[in-house]
């Protein structure tokens, strides 16, 4: 019943459960990471690096990022719709801030696996 | 399809309503955060990069502008999540009338200044 309202035929449900989805991921990666900077309060490089070198963090870190692009994606294409009206203007700039994010994606994973 | 009816495009002359004010900032706050991105990015790699690098940025961040600039981000990151959970708890029915969603907007507004303002005396 519920579950055919985030089917692909209702597009806008699915885009509301990930944008709320996204945003919980966030927040709970927040409060973790916020936790971790309290406890071991890394103003050093070595204790930076040591910080962000368990596999699990860099995971989650990912992952927060991914959350982090495509809630901005969702956000900021309703910003367009509502403020830009030129088809062609705003079929653009979907298409850059969809570029640009993607590319954030690849190199947050390029950021993240280069820390030994 | 045009049609005649009278609009009032003076903003100025526009008195919003609290929620209105925490929803347009929430989107302003949304749009600001997506545009500092790619130096948020380029700060962390840079951090990770070396230690050289690290000393770097951290030095560039304590500039009194870079400070700025992390006062205004840290605002823009606080109201949108102070906001986004009250958007989160109006979608499970919890304070929906108007003198409650008033309230609730008003705590919003309230609390994200004075986190930031916390923030803006941790940082000096």
């Amino acid at each position: 019943m519920v579950d055919r309202l985030f089917s692909r035929k209702y597009s806008g449900m699915r885009h509301w459960l990930l944008q709320r989805l996204t945003a919980v991921l966030m927040t709970l990666y927040l409060m973790l990471l916020g936790a971790l900077l309290f406890a071991q309060h890394p103003t050093q490089y070595t204790a930076w690096k040591a910080l962000l070198s368990p596999l699990w963090l860099r995971g989650a870190t990912l992952l927060f990022l991914l959350s982090l692009f495509f809630h901005a994606w969702l956000g900021v294409r309703d910003i367009f719709n509502d403020y830009v009206h030129p088809l062609v203007l705003r079929s653009f700039l979907h298409g850059a801030v969809a570029i640009t994010l993607i590319a954030y994606s690849v190199w947050s994973v390029n950021i993240l696996w280069s820390v030994r | 399809m045009k049609n005649a009816r009278p609009k009032n495009l003076n903003l100025l002359s526009i008195r919003l309503p609290l929620p209105a004010l925490v929803s347009i900032l929430h989107r302003a706050s949304g749009f600001l955060l997506f545009l500092a991105l790619p130096f948020l990015l380029l700060a962390l790699q840079s951090s990770l990069k070396s230690a050289i690098q690290f000393q770097h940025i951290a030095d560039l961040l304590s500039q009194p502008a870079a400070k700025l600039m992390l006062v205004i981000l840290g605002w823009a990151a606080i109201h949108h999540l102070l906001a986004g959970i009250r958007h989160l708890l109006m979608d499970m029915h919890w304070a929906i009338t108007l003198p409650k969603a008033r309230t609730s907007a008003r705590m919003v507004l309230l609390s994200s200044a004075i986190l930031t303002f916390l923030v803006a005396r941790w940082l000096w």
